[in-house]
């Protein structure tokens, strides 16, 4: 699942932003990602937008996933915005979890890469991780940037 | 009394049984095992050779008497209906009553208060975004929200349930409007819901309100209040159904709920409360999933391991005190949000779980909780199949009506097991709090919720309208997530203003005062002290960020 020979795997920061503290579905993707070979960083709940940023540089990941439940998928928009104004638009930004229909074109407006609704299979989110980070993973690759360890 | 031997020639049992074997075997022998969500392999026919009559009177009983496997009261619900408590959570104080009123009207019989995930947080309305107030819950945060939320509902005679983890500043703003109304103590009751800190912390994370020695310390001192001033009020529901929402199979749920009772109640021994004083007000909250006959063993299983252990471990002889009394929602980790309709028909089977499963108390999901809050719609149909199957479906007729099942009996005998067995490996650990301490339960849960996830992946569970039975979603309702109406939290901040405004600040500063020294003091108890912060005007956020300034903050226990 880590692409071709030039690529690293994916590293994706799996976290949940607001005030809601289930994790159930954070924790299954987390695990899933992980066994397909990904590197995970993974937070508790109820992360502040600017940890989140902070974390998603100094880690340089790839993808953030963020697990919404209740409602928490309305900030998303502000943190995509502070990912974009930390000089980190090239990371992948997606939402998993309760998301109203009526929201996901905003959300995909906003610059969210993908909403993945509850049903979605697993092998089928770890796939459209792998495809969101394939250039990010390339470039790095090719630029010998990547920092991670 | 029924024979621990099969009836008739043993060798005519034999030949029937060996000839019924045969015939099953040439059809579906190799039909691959069937398991039930606990790893319990389930037969395709149970018969006398499962469970032995003759250990009727060790391991059933009649109802009301040890090990009450059949239930805790002699009539059951012959005598008595489960009390119907349907959640409501919405937005602002005057929505929560306008939707309460309608409850009641429907024929729901107890009030159920669920609050605004800010306030779980144990922050104010001013302190958190605005655009996330009251999507999950009421907004409550001082005595005047409360008054509001029970505007013409007596809290004399209505019990009244609160979702109210430590500190508990919700009974304390009840027990500040029943000081306001001027209605007595002991008249009021009810059940601090969701008072169970270790399974906050376990599955919700519960680690930023306060640390868990702080929350361990205050639900001691919660329960000492409780017995002494408020004997009408549950103080502990212990919680199961977090953990089987985050993951937990029913059995190591069970296991995880009682390890946690032991611990609880073994605490406030310690405190110096005598068993007899507090258990018989203990309470608790389980998930009710849709594996049907799984659930009611749970149940059956839950209900005789309490009567020993409080019995034999905790030295309990009030037979009240051995009363396993629980509450039980229908799992909204089954709802779907592809074809919610569908969810109706769930409910309606785990609701029957719970019911022959011998529940106190009952919470029906609303179709469309997979989305979020219930829509005023929905939550009417909950309210409706509870009724119908309270006065419709004679399942009241009889007590306990599954018992004596080969399969049923069989089943509960193995489900014992089950939990016994998590039991012993959280006690292996030094029991619940240093089992979630050191992460071991977060890991257990963990492996169970990515393995289910598997199963429905691969097929091996089918879950109707996901992975079995799909029909283009745009032919479906199309739910959103009601939210409340920007001007109805804009009026609840100006409320909180106004409350702030308008109270004695000397009053509020010398209660916080108190409660600080309180925290410092274990001949103090604290919950006394959140009460009198309460009635002198302070603030749940107020209250709870002294508590944490004295106890701390905890750490995050997560596990992945």
């Amino acid at each position: 699942m880590s692409g071709g020979a030039d690529r690293r795997p994916a590293k994706v920061l799996v976290t949940k932003i607001g005030l809601d503290g289930h994790d159930r579905g954070s924790r299954i993707v987390a695990a899933s990602l992980r066994d397909a070979g990904m590197e995970i960083v993974y937070t508790p709940p109820w992360q502040e937008i600017p940890t989140v940023v902070k974390l998603a540089v100094e880690e340089d990941v790839d993808v953030v996933g963020i697990s919404s439940l209740a409602s928490d998928h309305l900030l998303v928009p502000g943190l995509v915005a502070a990912l974009r104004r930390a000089g980190a638009e090239d990371v992948a930004v997606v939402v998993g979890g309760i998301v109203p229909h009526e929201d996901e074109a905003a959300l995909l407006a906003a610059g969210v890469a993908e909403v993945f609704h509850p049903g979605r299979p697993l092998a089928d989110i770890v796939a459209t991780i792998d495809r969101l980070s394939a250039g990010r993973r390339t470039a790095a690759a090719r630029h010998g940037g990547a920092s991670h360890g | 009394m029924d024979s621990p031997r099969p009836a008739g020639p043993a060798d005519a049992f034999q030949t029937a049984e060996t000839c019924w074997q045969k015939e099953y075997d040439a059809r579906l022998g190799a039909a691959r095992p069937v398991r039930n969500r606990s790893g319990i392999e389930v037969k395709a026919l149970y018969t006398p050779r499962d469970w032995d009559g003759a250990r009727y009177l060790d391991a059933l009983g009649f109802p009301g008497q040890p090990p009450n496997t059949r239930g805790i009261y002699p009539t059951m619900h012959r005598g008595r209906a489960w009390t119907q408590r349907q959640l409501i959570g919405l937005g602002s104080p005057e929505d929560y009553n306008q939707r309460l009123h309608e409850i009641l009207a429907a024929g729901g019989t107890a009030v159920q208060l669920v609050p605004c995930n800010s306030v779980f947080r144990g922050l104010d309305a001013d302190q958190v975004d605005p655009v996330l107030l009251g999507t999950c819950g009421v907004v409550v945060n001082t005595v005047e929200d409360m008054e509001a939320c029970l505007r013409g509902v007596p809290l004399e005679g209505v019990s009244v349930s609160l979702n109210d983890p430590s500190p508990f500043t919700l009974l304390a703003m009840l027990l500040a409007l029943a000081r306001r109304r001027g209605v007595a103590r002991a008249a009021i009751t009810g059940t601090s819901n969701q008072s169970d800190y270790i399974s906050h912390f376990v599955a919700n994370h519960m680690f930023f309100r306060l640390s868990l020695p702080g929350a361990r310390r205050i639900l001691a001192d919660h329960v000492a209040f409780a017995t002494r001033a408020v004997p009408g009020w549950n103080p502990v529901s212990v919680v199961g159904q977090h953990m089987q929402q985050a993951g937990a199979t029913p059995a190591q749920t069970m296991a995880f709920t009682l390890s946690t009772a032991i611990q609880y109640a073994e605490d406030c021994i310690v405190r110096g409360l005598a068993p007899d004083a507090f258990l018989p007000r203990m309470t608790f909250f389980f998930d009710i999933s849709i594996s049907f006959f799984e659930e009611v063993a749970k149940f059956r299983a839950g209900r005789r391991l309490w009567s020993r252990i409080t019995r034999e471990r905790l030295g309990a002889c009030d037979p009240r005190s051995w009363r396993f009394k629980f509450h039980g929602q229908t799992s909204g980790v089954d709802l779907t949000r592809q074809q919610p309709l569908n969810n109706v028909a769930r409910a309606t089977v785990q609701a029957m779980a719970g019911i022959f499963g011998g529940l106190q108390s009952l919470h029906t999901d609303a179709y469309d909780e997979a989305f979020g809050t219930p829509t005023a719609e929905a939550a009417r149909v909950a309210v409706s199949t509870q009724n119908i199957l309270r006065e419709e479906a004679h399942l009241t007729d009889v007590i306990d009506p599954l018992g004596g099942s080969y399969y049923v009996e069989r089943l509960t005998d193995q489900m014992e097991e089950e939990i016994g067995r998590t039991m012993a490996q959280v006690e292996a650990a030094g029991g619940m709090y240093a089992a979630v301490e050191s992460g071991l339960v977060q890991k257990l849960i963990g492996e169970s919720a990515l393995a289910f996830q598997l199963q429905v992946e691969s097929g091996e569970q089918t879950v109707v309208g996901v992975n079995a039975y799909p029909v283009q979603e745009a032919s479906g309702p199309r739910l959103g997530q009601p939210r409340p109406d920007p001007t109805a939290i804009d009026t609840q901040l100006a409320r909180l203003r106004a409350f702030k405004t308008a109270r004695s600040g000397a009053a509020v500063t010398t209660a916080l005062d108190a409660l600080a020294a309180a925290a410092q003091d274990p001949g103090q108890n604290v919950f006394e002290r959140v009460v009198g912060a309460a009635e002198a005007g302070a603030t749940h956020g107020e209250i709870v960020a002294v508590l944490r300034r004295e106890m701390g903050s905890g750490e995050p226990l997560v596990a992945v």
